[in-house]
């Protein structure tokens, strides 16, 4: 046995906590969320780079949300999120205690959500090396190529709607898209409704998208929609030096009004 | 109308608007074709998927009865989408209609029997269409009771019916409001439709029981119909369930394996029993 | 079952002459970065480099939108344009592999019980379907649990199985089938008996779909389980929409003015607001009775009713899902429990 499952079957046998959500071995060496609660079970409990799945989505599902015995295994996406959660007054302070993991390893127990920032203070923020080259081939697309690409894209969506599903950020009880008086966003899946619903929704995590890009990893179709709430996560940075995911008590850049804000159209 | 693509609605006129309880109004509709009136019929319990062009398409039962010939009538109550556009029409103007679909009130197998009809608050509708055909067919049946309660007395619909069942010497017509809900001039019964039903000790013997509420009624009136000695198989209803077809497609009205829209919306309470917890 | 030989050359000179003759051809392309059923102008645009594409082949019969009939509101009159079956074209869809083709046979029950839905029907009347066999799998194929294999003929009309030379076995399984090899006798030559199976990708049967049939029922009222089971089901529509043989949709219209379209387009069991009614009750209002809903609508109500088991065992689902919701696993945790 590991650290962590070690860790996790202390914790369950101890009888203080009864849940650990964290990661498993999935199919074709995929990993995926799993839900431990019983310490023999706790063997199952992987964590390597394999687990790149942001699951704060899981901190506020109906059916673990009111469950103040819960562990996260956390990842630095999860972390980012649950930070941005909290500021959301999505998740409660002292509803769950999170794992993460020091960069030698070892594991870090967080039990507030001020330890929880404190840890994400020392993580990196920014978008990876790849991630920044794809974001600069789009940015240095001339008005019509960019146009283009994101034509060829939209129109293979299917309006599965995982994107949404799986993004910590997208809690919305009812969303746009199911307003129906009136209809904002067409529902059939075509380019112009599947180009509504997209921009839509990157409006709606301006300032609050982590980059974790769980939107296009979960993806069927490989639509690269990360790069659409990353844009707007660059840009509230840029414009209003707001960075999701580091404050426990941030205001949302596009929900507040500053006076040196620089636009002057509210004034 | 020459089609085989069975989405393809017939085209029908509102003849007729009546307001019959705030947000609640209905339609009697007419076919602009003459041949879709012609091979048109249905009969009492079916359903249909009644559409705004540009809005869309909403599922309720035929209000009017199969011996009413030449028009169709649907109530609603404005509530979402499609009711909403469909309450903003006014006489002359044309809407969508698929159907008739669904299975029916076996109402030759009732001959020679009493009826009771308990209905509560907007399901009265199902049910006029399943008591005007018995009133139109008179002689078939013994004694007809109706038990109908809503909210308040300016939720009861189809007022004017009421009154008409009221005065007939051939139907037995309690009405009910819940407590709060009456005015000073009600002389009708104040209580919920179980208690009321509870009252009345409807007898058992040879006799069907139709039941159409909100699922608050259902749930209470059973267990008083049971005490009363109704058998299962006695006792009918119809369920609701979301739809889109209409006809054992979409994926949506099943409960268990039994789909709403095939199978019912008709239901003894036998087979109810029979289905999973699932509407 | 009539066999014959067809070459790689005479295999681009079909392809070549039915995009000529202006068939409609669908085949897996390799498009940015996976490979799905696209319309091909080329033989070149077609790949083979694939366990199954993303979508499945049902978007040919069923696709993911269908303009139902247009309509045109003038003052208070409202006119209807019929569906133009005429439209539709005569269309060859290749590569499709065995377990795809025979999801045909489930969504056909689903789109003629009783009611013969006319557009589904004459699309799929309307599409020569030449399969491909399986010479390779992976991890979440399952066909040979669920009745099918990696070179069943059942579904398509033809059958391709291509041999080590790079040419095919061709199985001719239906009249559809045999009227294009007829219609093109010259490109296909006698076959050469090469032994069809060891050709074929080897798929593990991990269990028997019969004991999940015959087990399921008796979990319906099983709560716990379900919730349990749907625990990482994050409730989006990936598994359905990717699914062939899943049928659910929504109607819905779409207007530019007083001209428009009502549209069929799909929907998912595992959205949350899928059963919502107006008034607010949700008869399926946890994920739990949504995916229990997902399995029972393949391997109980479709079996009961239809007299077909919804699932074929192509492994689409689980490959779509964000979470890695194994459907093979789900089935055999029915069975263990």
């Amino acid at each position: 046995m590991n650290n962590l499952q070690q860790k996790a079957q202390q914790l369950l046998e101890s009888g203080n906590y009864g849940l650990i959500v964290g990661y498993e071995k999935g199919t074709s060496g995929k990993a995926r969320p799993v839900f431990i609660r019983k310490a023999e079970h706790a063997s199952k409990l992987i964590f390597d780079e394999s687990c790149d799945q942001n699951i704060a989505v899981y901190l506020y599902r109906q059916e673990i949300k009111h469950d103040k015995k819960k562990v996260i295994v956390a990842n630095h996406h999860t972390l980012k999120s649950i930070v941005e959660l909290a500021a959301e007054n999505q998740v409660f302070d002292g509803d769950f205690m999170v794992l993460a993991f020091a960069g030698n390893g070892d594991i870090i127990e967080l039990n507030t959500f001020e330890e929880i920032e404190k840890h994400v203070a020392t993580l990196y923020h920014g978008l990876t090396e790849a991630e920044a080259a794809m974001m600069k081939k789009i940015e240095d697309m001339s008005l019509e190529d960019r146009w283009a690409f994101w034509e060829n894209e939209f129109s293979k969506c299917i309006k599965c709607y995982a994107c949404r599903a799986s993004c910590p950020m997208c809690y919305c009880p009812t969303c746009t898209v199911e307003i129906n008086q009136p209809q904002w966003i067409s529902v059939p899946s075509h380019t112009l409704g599947n180009l509504e619903w997209h921009v839509m929704r990157a409006m709606h995590l301006a300032g609050r998208c982590v980059t974790c890009g769980q939107c296009g990893k979960a993806c069927p179709l490989e639509l690269p929609i990360q790069l659409l709430t990353y844009k707007v996560a660059l840009d509230s940075k840029q414009f209003f030096d707001s960075v999701a995911g580091t404050s426990i008590c941030a205001d949302n850049a596009l929900a507040i009004f500053k006076p040196e804000d620089h636009e002057n159209f509210i004034r | 109308m020459e089609t085989q693509n069975i989405y393809l609605p017939y085209i029908m006129q509102i003849e007729k608007v009546s307001e019959d309880a705030p947000f609640v109004k209905t339609f009697r509709l007419k076919f602009i074709n003459p041949e879709d009136a012609e091979s048109f019929s249905f009969k009492t319990g079916q359903f249909g998927e009644y559409s705004v062009a540009g809005v869309g398409e909403s599922t309720f039962c035929i209000a009017s009865s199969p011996t009413r010939k030449g028009y169709i009538e649907c109530t609603f109550r404005k509530a979402g989408r499609v009711t909403t556009a469909l309450s903003d029409l006014e006489e002359g103007n044309t809407i969508g209609f698929r159907g008739p679909y669904g299975n029916v009130f076996p109402i030759d197998e009732w001959k020679g029997k009493n009826l009771l009809f308990i209905a509560g608050g907007i399901a009265l509708p199902p049910m006029r269409s399943v008591i005007w055909n018995c009133l139109d067919l008179r002689e078939n049946f013994k004694d007809i009771t109706i038990l109908y309660g809503a909210k308040s007395v300016a939720d009861l619909v189809y007022k004017h019916e009421l009154r008409e069942w009221d005065e007939r010497p051939d139907v037995k017509l309690v009405t009910t409001v819940d407590p709060g809900g009456e005015t000073h001039d009600w002389t009708g019964e104040v209580g919920f439709v179980p208690t009321i039903l509870d009252k009345m000790a409807p007898k058992a013997e040879n006799t069907i029981a139709i039941v159409c509420g909100p699922p608050i009624m259902i749930k209470y009136t059973f267990p008083i119909l049971e005490k009363c000695g109704f058998a299962d198989e006695m006792v009918y209803t119809t369920l609701e369930n979301r739809m889109k077809c209409g006809f054992g497609k979409c994926g949506r009205c099943n409960v268990g394996k039994t789909y709403v829209c095939k199978d019912g919306p008709v239901f003894s309470l036998k087979q109810l029993k029979q289905m999973p917890d699932e509407y | 079952m009539e066999r014959k030989l067809l070459t790689k050359d005479s295999y681009r000179s079909l392809i070549t002459k039915l995009i000529g003759q202006n068939y409609q051809v669908v085949a897996p392309v390799k498009k940015d970065t996976m490979i799905d059923f696209l319309k091909i102008s080329s033989f070149d645009e077609i790949t083979e480099d694939y366990i199954v594409t993303v979508s499945s082949a049902k978007t040919v019969a069923f696709p993911r939108n269908e303009k139902l009939f247009d309509y045109e509101k003038q003052n208070k009159k409202l006119t209807q344009q019929d569906y133009d079956f005429d439209s539709i074209p005569q269309s060859v869809l290749i590569g499709v592999r065995p377990c795809d083709a025979f999801g045909f046979h489930s969504l056909s029950s689903i789109f003629c019980w009783d009611s013969i839905d006319k557009i589904y029907t004459t699309r799929l009347e309307r599409t020569t379907i030449i399969g491909l066999s399986c010479n390779k799998s992976d991890d979440y194929c399952f066909c040979t649990s669920t009745k099918g294999s990696p070179g069943s003929t059942a579904g398509s009309d033809i059958l391709l199985t291509k041999m080590t030379d790079g040419n095919y076995i061709v199985e001719i399984v239906t009249e559809k089938g045999a009227k294009l090899v007829a219609d093109f006798s010259d490109l296909f030559t006698a076959d050469g008996g090469v032994d069809k199976e060891s050709l074929l990708a080897k798929v593990a049967a991990n269990f028997n779909v019969d004991d999940v049939l015959a087990k399921i029922n008796s979990k319906f009222e099983d709560e716990a389980f379900w919730t349990e089971q749907a625990m990482r089901c994050i409730g989006c529509g990936a598994c359905a929409y990717v699914c062939p043989t899943c049928a659910c949709f929504d109607i819905q219209d779409e207007s530019h003015g007083g001209k428009g379209h009502r549209v069929r387009c799909w929907e998912s069991c595992g959205l949350s607001l899928f059963t919502l009614h107006t008034s607010g009750h949700n008869p399926r209002e946890n994920q739990g009775q949504r995916w229990r809903q997902r399995l029972m609508h393949k391997f109980s109500y479709m079996p009961d009713r239809l007299n077909t088991i919804g699932c074929v065992g192509c492994g689409r689902c689980s490959r779509a899902c964000p979470v890695d919701m194994n459907i093979a696993e789900h089935c055999m945790s029915i069975i263990e429990n």
